[in-house]
C-alpha cells in the first residue's frame, strides 16, 4: 500500500469510457504518427484512475497500457509522464489544490493562499496529502491568469482573485461536498478590471 | 488618440457575449472568408507584410516574413501550422481570453494561416492547464466544421483545412517553437538546434510555421479592413493593437486590447486604475512578461509600450505582460522567485541553462537574505553573461536579464541588504565567495 490507502496497481486496463476517447483521439494524427496522443493518453489514464480510485494519478502499469495502445517502448512513455508536470506519479488526495506562486501571483498574496490551504486543508505543506485523504497540496508555476491572481487551482478549475478567507470558505465547501463556481470570487467579469470594463462599452450587452 | 471601440479585434475580449458561432458572426467574425481566401496565397502574405504585424508571443518577429518562409512548391510532404497556446510566460494571460471568449477569431485565423502557407492541417497546442479554455476552442472548432466553414472544401473555397487542438501538460518549455514540435509529436519538450528551421524541417519532418495565438487572431479582422488600418495603430514598426495584461500592484488588474506604443503610464492608469498609492508610489515595472528585465519609475514616467522604446531601454516588448511593483515590493525576493521558475522549467539539455538557473537561484536566495559580500553582485553578474547566448534555446536568457535588470536598476538596494545583514551578524563566518 502506498500512503493514503491507495495501493500501486498490479494491472491496468482501458475502461470503454477510455477506450471510446482513446479512438477519437489516435484519429487526429497522421498515420504511424501516432506517438503524438501519448501525453492525451497518459491523461486518460489519469481521469480512469480519478474515477476508480478517486486519486488521479499515472501508475507505471498505467503508462505501460499507453505503450501497448501506442506500440512505443515502455521508456518513451516514461520519461514523458515523468518530464512532464501535471501527471501525478504517485497518488494524490480527492482534491488537488495547486497553489500558484510565481512573482505575479506572490504579489497579489499567494503566500495567504497558501497559508489557507494549509490551515483549513490540514496539510503540512507543499506535497503534503491530508490525513482524511481530501487535498493533496502543490506549488505550481504561473498558472496564465495574472490579471486575477492570485489563483488557486483545484483540480482542472481556476478560482481567482484569492485570499485567505475566500480561500478557507472554498475548502469548506469542498469538504462538504460542494462544488462553487470556478472563475473570480469576488464578482468580476473574468479579466475586466474590477467595477466594470473601460472599452468595449459599445459592444456590452448586445 | 486613445483607441477607439470600433477598432478593436477582440470585442469579446471579457466574455460579455456568448463565444459561439452564432454570436461572434454578429462581431463580424467569419465575414468573407471565402472572398479573402480566393484572393490566395501571395495576397494575403503581401497583405499581411503591409499591416506590420509582428508576432505577438514574445520575440515580435515579422508574421509576413515568417509565413514566406514556407515552401512555395507542394512537395510529398505536408506543410502544417502549428499553433502556440502554450501561454506560460508568467505575467501573461491574453491568449486565454482568446481562446475561451473569442475562439472563432482564432479558428478563422488558421484557416487563413493555413492558406497562406499551403498547410492543410494545423495544429492548435494549448498549455494543459487551460483545461476550461480548451474545452470551448474544441466546442467552437466542432461548430465551424459542422458549419462548413473548415473542413472539406472549407468555407465553399475548395481548400481543405482540418484543425486539431492538442494539449500539453505543464511545461512551460513547450512555448519554445521547436520543444512544442518535440511535444507535439509525443517527446520530452527539448528544444531542437536550428537550423534546420521549422519552415524547412518541423512537426513530423514536414514544412511547419509556429504562430502565437494573438498573432493568428488578429489576421482575419487585419485582412478584411486592409493591412494600411493596422499599420495606422503605433509607430512605424510598432504597428497595430495589442492585448495588454496589466497586474501585480494596480487598482484594478486587467487585460485590455489597446494601441502598440501607448504609453505606459497612460495604459497602467487608464485602465488598471492606476498604482495603488498612486504613480509616485511605484518602484518598478516588468513591462513584457517575466523575461523581460524591469525599469525603474523614471524610465517608466514616460516610456512606450512597444519593440523598439523598450528595446532602447535594455528591455522588450515581449507578451506585454505588465508586472507592477509598488514601493512595498522586495524586488531582490521578487527576481528570486522568478529565478525559481526559470531553475523549475529547464529541460536540462544544456548545460550553461541546467546548471546555471540553479546557480543563479542559489545565489539570488543569498541575495535577498543578504548574505553575501559586494563583490559577489558583480560574479553573478558575470555568470549571467556567460549563461545567455550558450544554449539551444532562449529560457536561459529569459532566466538571467531579469537578475541584470535588478542589478542595472537596482545595485544600491542589494548592497543596501549585505550591509544590513552584515551589520547583524557581526562576527559570524564570512561566505565563500560565490558558494552555494
Amino acid at each position: 500500500m502506498t500512503a493514503h490507502g491507495h495501493a500501486e496497481p498490479t494491472s491496468f486496463a482501458f475502461d470503454d469510457e477510455s477506450n471510446a476517447a482513446i479512438e477519437k483521439i489516435v484519429a487526429r494524427y497522421p498515420a504511424g504518427k501516432q506517438a503524438s496522443a501519448v501525453i492525451p493518453l497518459l491523461y486518460i489514464v489519469q481521469r480512469q484512475m480519478k474515477r476508480q480510485t478517486d486519486s488521479a494519478w499515472v501508475p507505471r502499469v498505467g503508462m505501460d497500457a499507453v505503450a501497448a495502445r501506442l506500440g512505443m517502448a515502455p521508456i518513451r512513455v516514461y520519461e514523458v509522464a515523468t518530464f512532464y508536470f501535471m501527471f501525478n506519479t504517485k497518488p494524490i488526495g480527492r482534491f488537488h489544490l495547486q497553489v500558484c506562486g510565481t512573482t505575479p501571483c506572490w504579489l497579489r498574496g499567494s503566500d495567504a493562499v497558501m497559508k489557507a490551504c494549509k490551515d483549513a486543508g490540514h496539510l503540512s505543506g507543499y506535497g503534503d496529502t491530508s490525513a482524511d485523504g481530501l487535498f493533496t497540496m502543490t506549488e505550481v508555476e504561473c498558472l496564465g491568469g495574472c490579471v486575477n491572481a492570485p489563483i488557486l487551482q483545484v483540480d482542472d478549475d481556476y478560482y481567482e482573485d484569492m485570499d485567505y478567507e475566500s480561500t478557507v470558505k472554498l475548502i469548506e465547501a469542498l469538504k462538504r461536498g460542494e462544488r462553487p463556481k470556478p472563475g473570480s470570487v469576488i464578482g468580476r467579469q473574468t479579466s475586466a478590471p474590477v467595477g466594470g470594463p473601460t472599452t468595449l462599452l459599445d459592444v456590452a450587452g448586445e | 488618440m486613445a483607441l477607439s471601440d470600433k477598432d478593436r479585434i477582440f470585442t469579446n475580449l471579457y466574455g460579455m457575449q456568448h463565444w459561439g458561432l452564432e454570436a461572434a458572426r454578429k462581431r463580424g467574425n467569419w465575414d468573407g472568408t471565402k472572398d479573402i481566401i480566393l484572393k490566395g496565397r501571395d495576397w494575403i502574405i503581401e497583405e499581411v507584410k503591409n499591416s506590420g504585424l509582428r508576432g505577438r508571443g514574445g520575440a515580435g518577429f515579422p508574421t509576413g516574413m515568417k509565413w514566406s518562409f514556407m515552401p512555395k512548391q507542394a512537395s510529398d510532404r505536408p506543410h502544417y501550422l502549428v499553433v502556440n497556446s502554450d501561454e506560460s510566460e508568467p505575467g501573461t494571460c491574453k491568449d486565454r481570453d482568446i481562446l475561451r471568449h473569442d475562439p472563432h477569431t482564432l479558428i478563422e485565423g488558421c484557416l487563413i494561416a493555413g492558406v497562406a502557407m499551403g498547410a492543410n492541417a494545423g495544429y492548435i497546442y494549448v498549455r494543459g492547464e487551460y483545461y476550461n479554455e480548451h474545452l470551448v476552442l474544441q466546442a467552437a472548432i466542432d461548430e465551424a466544421y459542422a458549419a462548413g466553414l473548415i473542413g472539406r472544401n472549407a468555407c465553399g473555397t475548395g481548400f481543405d483545412f482540418d484543425l486539431y487542438v492538442h494539449r500539453g501538460a505543464g511545461a512551460y518549455i513547450c512555448g519554445e517553437e521547436t520543444a512544442l514540435i518535440e511535444s507535439l509529436e509525443g517527446k520530452k519538450g527539448m528544444p531542437r538546434l536550428k537550423p534546420p528551421f521549422p519552415a524547412a524541417v518541423g512537426l513530423y519532418g514536414c514544412p511547419s510555421t509556429v504562430n502565437n495565438v494573438e498573432t493568428i487572431a488578429v489576421v482575419p479582422t487585419i485582412l478584411r479592413r486592409g493591412g494600411a488600418w493596422f499599420a495606422g495603430f503605433g509607430r512605424p514598426r510598432n504597428s497595430g493593437t495589442k492585448i495588454f495584461c496589466i497586474q501585480g500592484h494596480v487598482n484594478k488588474p486587467c487585460n485590455v486590447e489597446e494601441e502598440m506604443s501607448i504609453p505606459m503610464r497612460e495604459l497602467i492608469e487608464k485602465h488598471a486604475g492606476g498604482v495603488r498609492g498612486g504613480w509616485d508610489n511605484l518602484l518598478a515595472v516588468i513591462p513584457g512578461g517575466s523575461s523581460t528585465p524591469m525599469l525603474p519609475k523614471s524610465i517608466c514616467d514616460d516610456v512606450l509600450m512597444d519593440f523598439d522604446a523598450l528595446r532602447d531601454h535594455k528591455t522588450g516588448l515581449g507578451t506585454a505582460g505588465v508586472i507592477v511593483m509598488d514601493k512595498s515590493t522586495d524586488l531582490i525576493k521578487a527576481i528570486a522567485r522568478l529565478s525559481k521558475f526559470y531553475k523549475h522549467e529547464s529541460c536540462g539539455q544544456c548545460t550553461p541553462c541546467r546548471e546555471g538557473m540553479g546557480w543563479v537561484g542559489r545565489m539570488m536566495d543569498r541575495m535577498v537574505e543578504g548574505r553575501a559580500e559586494v563583490a559577489e553582485i558583480d560574479v553573478l553578474e558575470q555568470v549571467t553573461r556567460q549563461i545567455e547566448g550558450h544554449t539551444i534555446c532562449a529560457l536561459a536568457d529569459g532566466g538571467v536579464w531579469p537578475v541584470q535588470g535588478l542589478i542595472r536598476h537596482f545595485r544600491p538596494m542589494m548592497e543596501e541588504r549585505i550591509a544590513a545583514y552584515k551589520a547583524r551578524s557581526a562576527g559570524a563566518a564570512p561566505v565563500a565567495l560565490a558558494a552555494e
